[in-house]
This record gives structure tokens, C-alpha cells and sequence, in this order.
């Protein structure tokens, strides 16, 4: 298991130069000036402009800036953001907790919803309940997420009233952030109502963000569960007389996991791109929305830290999901 | 009364070409501690009848018995709960890959303790005596460490015991083994089919032998039931159908075996079991048959008397002749 986890870290490196030579570059490669953008319209003089090339280190040779970004990476160091001239770790930190509970709330729900109705489909082959489930969860992953956003909107804030439409709570309540979550924070705060609000201003969010993984969760498990079904294994558990319950849900779902965890696990790739747009939909200051308006201001350091970190995140899950799988299957173990 | 008695039993799968009739017609019986073997090739329709007993079939199959009861209960109107609170308890059965028939998820002892614990009431702690206990008693050596092993971790001979440790977990009345041996050595074919007998006379249950090979039958079982292309075409007790076999079928079978042969080579049948679009208008055999004539071609034989063997055949053969003018 040790050498298995080694071996997993040692592609760790790789991956990670790679993506920090892409984070680096792409934001180099969009058009636009970041100094010129700082000035605003009024411009500056040339002399200022190469003053603030030489501060921002811009005039040096691209391979040399990389150079400095890379020792700096290593030092724990993400540079300064242009815009607010903090850290970008510090800032990138202080919003991540927000993501990181819209995203684990997203998840959750897709799990909890998606597996229970791949099972429940695949048991049901070709009758009504599966024909049902696959045609919606189709729906769920066709539908572009600013308009299914719009629309839940539309119905449960506007129609009926039932749900905030954008930020983590209301403005009512006003508390410290300590652990950066929202409904750890507003428990702590003992201001009754809190951590109502914060569910409140959570579940459209959750929901819309949460969608598309669902569906892909949903149908990986169908087909996992069909192909695991007919084994022999199956057999012989329906052959010891047991529940269909505890034939499906666990001799069965236990050897179809394994497709399903990594699409899990990919999908936290999805919900850190679909976070960008749901966050920006219901205002949620989270990081989705700072690398936005980050690409927008040309904000070097902020965008290429901010990439990289979400790149390292979604390296570790799918790291963890890896040393999953031989906890699920002992087979696979090495 | 028998403990397992079916009558009329067959079983339609749909495919995508339509219906196929995989069990046709077929009765079983089976009493307390008996020991019945059931023939025929690949494709015959033996195991499918059985599976349709413990209920294990594909949801694309279609059952149509006249009865097929249980110790008492009606297998065929039972409530799915009913049913399984019987199957796995009084009625198990084991499978001819024992590899790929345990959960590579679970360790041993986990498939076997489940086993007790979905029908009889024991504590953990005797749960995990009465599994030590089990693979004991089908010959696992270190029955301790064996529990917390997982199923890749054993050879095939050994899965094959731990599935008839789960198998006999609960004292069944009647044991179904289908082809347990096949997948195997040699060598350990052999021991596993001691090992059946051997719990089969301890305990006095039932025993179903499902299998091709003849040899087999001969050293086990107490009855045969031979079955060609979905039908059973002959049932004798076993000396009397290796003496004196009334199928043609169950002839041409015998004269295959290698001890039997006279000349320099094998003896075979010709040709192959009938699929679903080639079935004969007749009887099923026909196309095979050394003695089938134009009768046998059109009209599909009834079964014969039980003296000769219920054969379903026009001319039942006795002492290898043809009986033409019995019917």
C-alpha cells in the first residue's frame, strides 16, 4: 500500500510542472495589458509604464519569469495580486471555504441522490422507473447551468418565494468568520436563525451546481450495477437467501463502486469549473467568482495561483480516490 | 411425499429472436437423502431447471410449472420472503465456477458467517465458532486464518469448499451442485466429489448432481435423470441405466465413454443438440438418431412406461434393440 501511494505521488510531479507551465501561460496568452488595464482610461506615461514593467517584473525574458514564479511556488510563495495587493494565497484561501462547501454540499447531494437511482434503475431494467430516471438525469446533464440556474430562480425565488437569490446569508445576521463555512460559522454564532438562512441561501446553489455530476453518477452507476448484476457472485447471495436490499446495496454496489468513485472523483474537476458560473449566478464570494473577475483585470499572479491550486485539489482527489479504490476492491490492492 | 417434486416444468427465455424454450416439460422428484444425477451436454437445459427451483433465474425468463412444491411449500405461488427464507436455508445450492461465485469484496469469513446469520438466530460469537467449524468440516486446513482471507487469495479447489461450507452453513435438506467439479483439477475433482458424498451420507441430505460426465454419475449417484436439448428423455436408477440404458440417447452416451470402447476410436454422435431455429418437427434426437425413421422425424414421442425408464422415445431400446412393436 506504502509503494502503491508512492508510486501514485511520484506522477504527482510531472503533473504538477505541467500544470503550472499551463496555468503560467494561459493567462499570458489572453490579449490585454495588465499595467495598461490598471491605469484605467486616462493612460500613463511611458516612463511610469516601464517603471511598473520593471516592478512587476514583466520586462524580464518569459523563461526567467517562470523561473521566478516556480521558486516561488516552492517557497510557498504565489506572488502579489495586481489588484488587491494581497498575497494571492492569502486571498485565495480566504475564499475557498466557500467553494469548498458549496462543492462538498454539491457533491453530497449528487452522490446521495445519484447513486440510490442508478441502483434503483439498474434493478429495474428497461421498466418504467429506469426509463424515467435515465431520461431525467439525460435532461439534468443536457441542460446549460446558467439557464437551469435562471429558471429554479425564477420558480422558487421569484414564483414562490421560498429561497434567497444570491449570497451565503442573510444580511441580517452578522458574526465573525472563523472557519471560513458558512454553516459551521452561523451554528457557532448562536444567533437563532443563522443557520436556517445559511441552509436557505445554500440549496439553489447546491442544486445547480450539483445537477450535472448527479446525472453522470446516476447513469455510471446504472451501467456499472447492470454489469455487475449478472456475475456470479450476485447469484450466489441471492442463492443464500438474502434481501434483495442487501443484494443490491451491498454485494452488488460494492463491486460497481469502483466505476462509479472515479467519476466522483472527475467530477470534482466539473464542480470547480461549474463553480465559476454558479458562483458568479448567486454571488457566492467564492474562489469561481475571484478567478472571474481575476481573468477580467488581468490579474497574472491571482489567475495562474488560483489555477494551479484548483489543478492540485483536483490532483489530490483523484490521488485519494486512486488509494479508494483498494479499500473498496482488495483485489486491486498491490 | 417427495421433498422436491416438480412437474411439467419449463422455462422460456426471451431473446431478441423471440422466445427459446430451455426446459421443456420436465419433471423432478427427489426424496429425503437421495442422490440424483442429472445429464445431458451443454445446452441441455439442466442447469436452468434447477436455477428455476432456488428461484436464481434472469429476469428474462419465463417459468410455467403444473406444481413445484418444496417440502410443503408451493414453490411457484410463494411470496418472494417465504421463498427466501427457505432458499439458502433448507435449499442451497453451489455453481461450477467457484472462483468468480464469491464476492471478491468480502473476505471468506464475512460470505460464510452472512450465510448463517440471514436464517438461523446465533450470537457473533457463535457465528464465527460455527464458520471455523464449517470449513473444518469441508477440509480447509487453518480454518482461523482462511476466514479473514479474500476469495483471490484461494485457489480454486479451496473456493469450491468454502462454497459448500456456505452451502451446508444451515443443514440443508437438499443440496443442488451444478457441475461442481468442472472448472477444476483433476486431482481435485475427485476431492470435492468425496467431500459431497461424504457430507451427503453424514447428514442425510438430498443431493442433486448436475453434470456431463458420465463417470461421475456412475461412482455417485443413486438415480439418473438424462436430459437432451431442454427434455428429460430418460430416469433409472444408476445400475439399471448403465446395464441397461431404454434412450438412444442415453446409449449413444454411454458408448462414448472411454472404458467402453471396443475399437481403436472413440465412438460419437454425430452431429449437434438442435438450437433454437433448427429444432426437429419430431422427436428432438431424430436428427442423431441411429435408429429414428420417419416417425420419429414427425411425431414428438411421449414417455415411455417406468419400467423402461420413462424414456421418451418411440422404440425404447432394451437390451440395445429397438422395441418396434411396442407401441
Amino acid at each position: 500500500m506504502l509503494s502503491f501511494m508512492l508510486r501514485r505521488l511520484g506522477t504527482f510531479i510531472p503533473t504538477f510542472i505541467g500544470v503550472s507551465i499551463v496555468s503560467f501561460l494561459f493567462i499570458r496568452l489572453l490579449p490585454g495589458d495588465p499595467i495598461l488595464l490598471m491605469a484605467g482610461e486616462r493612460g500613463m506615461s511611458d516612463e511610469r509604464y516601464a517603471q511598473l514593467m520593471t516592478q512587476f517584473g514583466f520586462d524580464k525574458p518569459l523563461l526567467t519569469q517562470y523561473w521566478d514564479y516556480i521558486t516561488g511556488i516552492l517557497r510557498g510563495d504565489l506572488g502579489i495580486s495586481f489588484k488587491t495587493k494581497r498575497p494571492v494565497w492569502d486571498e485565495f484561501f480566504a475564499l475557498f471555504p466557500a467553494t469548498l462547501e458549496l462543492s462538498l454540499c454539491a457533491i453530497v447531494f449528487a452522490v446521495l441522490l445519484g447513486i440510490p437511482s442508478g441502483i434503483i434503475a439498474a434493478v429495474n431494467r428497461g421498466k418504467w422507473p429506469d426509463q424515467m430516471l435515465m431520461s431525467t438525469a439525460l435532461v439534468g446533464y443536457s441542460m446549460p447551468i446558467f439557464w437551469w440556474a435562471l429558471l429554479l430562480i425564477i420558480l422558487f425565488s421569484g414564483l414562490l418565494g421560498w429561497t434567497p437569490v444570491s449570497g451565503r446569508i442573510s444580511l441580517m445576521y452578522f458574526f465573525p468568520t472563523e472557519s471560513g463555512f458558512m454553516l459551521i460559522d452561523s451554528l457557532r454564532s448562536g444567533q437563532s436563525g443563522a443557520f436556517a438562512s445559511a441552509v436557505q441561501h445554500l440549496i439553489l446553489p447546491t442544486i445547480v451546481l450539483g445537477t450535472i455530476p448527479l446525472a453522470v453518477i446516476a447513469r455510471q452507476t446504472r451501467s456499472a450495477m447492470l454489469e455487475v448484476l449478472s456475475e456470479d457472485y450476485v447469484r450466489t447471495a441471492r442463492a443464500k437467501g438474502l434481501s434483495p436490499l442487501r443484494v443490491n446495496g451491498l454485494h452488488a454496489l460494492r463491486n460497481a463502486l469502483i466505476p462509479v468513485i472515479t467519476v466522483i472523483g472527475l467530477s470534482v474537476g466539473t464542480l470547480m469549473a461549474g463553480a465559476i458560473l454558479t458562483e458568479t449566478i448567486f454571488s457566492w464570494p467564492g474562489i469561481g467568482k475571484w478567478m472571474v473577475e481575476g481573468i477580467g483585470s488581468r490579474d497574472y499572479t491571482a489567475v495562474q495561483g488560483g489555477l494551479l491550486m484548483i489543478a492540485v485539489i483536483v490532483m489530490v482527489v483523484n490521488l485519494v480516490v486512486d488509494v479508494l479504490y483498494g479499500l473498496i476492491n482488495p483485489k486491486i490492492r498491490r | 411425499m417427495p421433498l422436491l417434486d416438480v412437474r411439467n416444468l419449463s422455462v422460456d427465455f426471451k431473446t431478441s429472436n423471440g422466445q427459446f424454450r430451455a426446459v421443456d416439460r420436465v419433471d423432478v422428484q427427489v426424496d429425503v437423502g437421495d442422490v440424483l444425477a442429472i445429464v445431458g451436454e451443454s445446452g441441455s437445459g439442466k442447469s436452468v431447471s434447477m436455477l428455476a427451483v432456488m428461484g436464481l433465474l434472469p429476469w428474462t425468463a419465463s417459468i410455467t410449472a403444473d406444481s413445484m412444491r418444496f417440502d410443503g411449500l408451493d414453490l411457484a405461488t410463494a411470496e418472494p420472503r417465504q421463498r427466501r427464507a427457505i432458499i439458502g436455508k433448507d435449499v442451497a445450492m453451489i455453481f461450477q465456477e467457484p472462483m468468480s461465485s464469491l464476492n471478491p469484496c468480502f473476505t471468506v469469513g464475512f460470505q460464510l458467517r452472512e450465510a448463517l446469520k440471514a436464517h438461523l438466530p446465533l450470537s457473533r460469537r457463535e457465528r464465527q465458532r460455527r464458520a471455523v467449524e464449517l470449513l473444518e468440516q469441508v477440509g480447509l486446513p487453518e480454518p482461523e486464518r482462511r476466514l479473514n482471507a479474500f476469495p483471490h487469495q484461494l485457489s480454486g479447489g479451496m473456493c469450491q469448499r468454502v462454497m459448500i461450507a456456505m452451502a451446508i452453513a444451515c443443514k440443508p435438506k437438499l443440496l443442488i451442485a451444478d457441475e461442481p467439479t468442472t472448472a477444476l483439477d483433476v486431482t481435485i475433482q475427485a476431492q470435492i466429489l468425496e467431500l459431497l458424498l461424504e457430507l451427503q451420507k453424514n447428514t442425510g441430505m438430498a443431493l442433486v448432481l448436475i453434470t456431463h460426465d458420465m463417470g461421475v454419475v456412475a461412482e455417485t449417484a443413486r438415480r439418473v435423470s438424462v436430459q437432451y436439448a431442454g427434455q428429460k428423455v430418460e430416469e433409472q436408477e444408476v445400475q439399471a441405466l448403465f446395464a441397461n440404458p431404454h434412450h438412444p440417447y442415453t446409449s449413444a452416451l454411454l458408448a462414448a465413454l472411454p472404458e467402453r470402447a471396443t475399437t481403436r476410436r472413440l465412438p460419437s454422435i454425430p452431429g449437434v443438440v438442435p438450437g433454437q431455429f433448427d429444432r426437429p418437427a419430431g422427436c428432438l434426437f431424430s436428427p442423431r438418431c441411429a435408429f429414428a425413421d420417419d416417425r420419429c422425424r414427425q411425431v414428438n414421442p411421449a414417455m415411455a412406461a417406468a419400467e423402461l425408464g420413462h424414456a421418451r422415445c418411440h422404440y425404447p431400446l432394451i437390451q440395445g434393440i429397438p422395441q418396434r412393436e411396442v407401441s
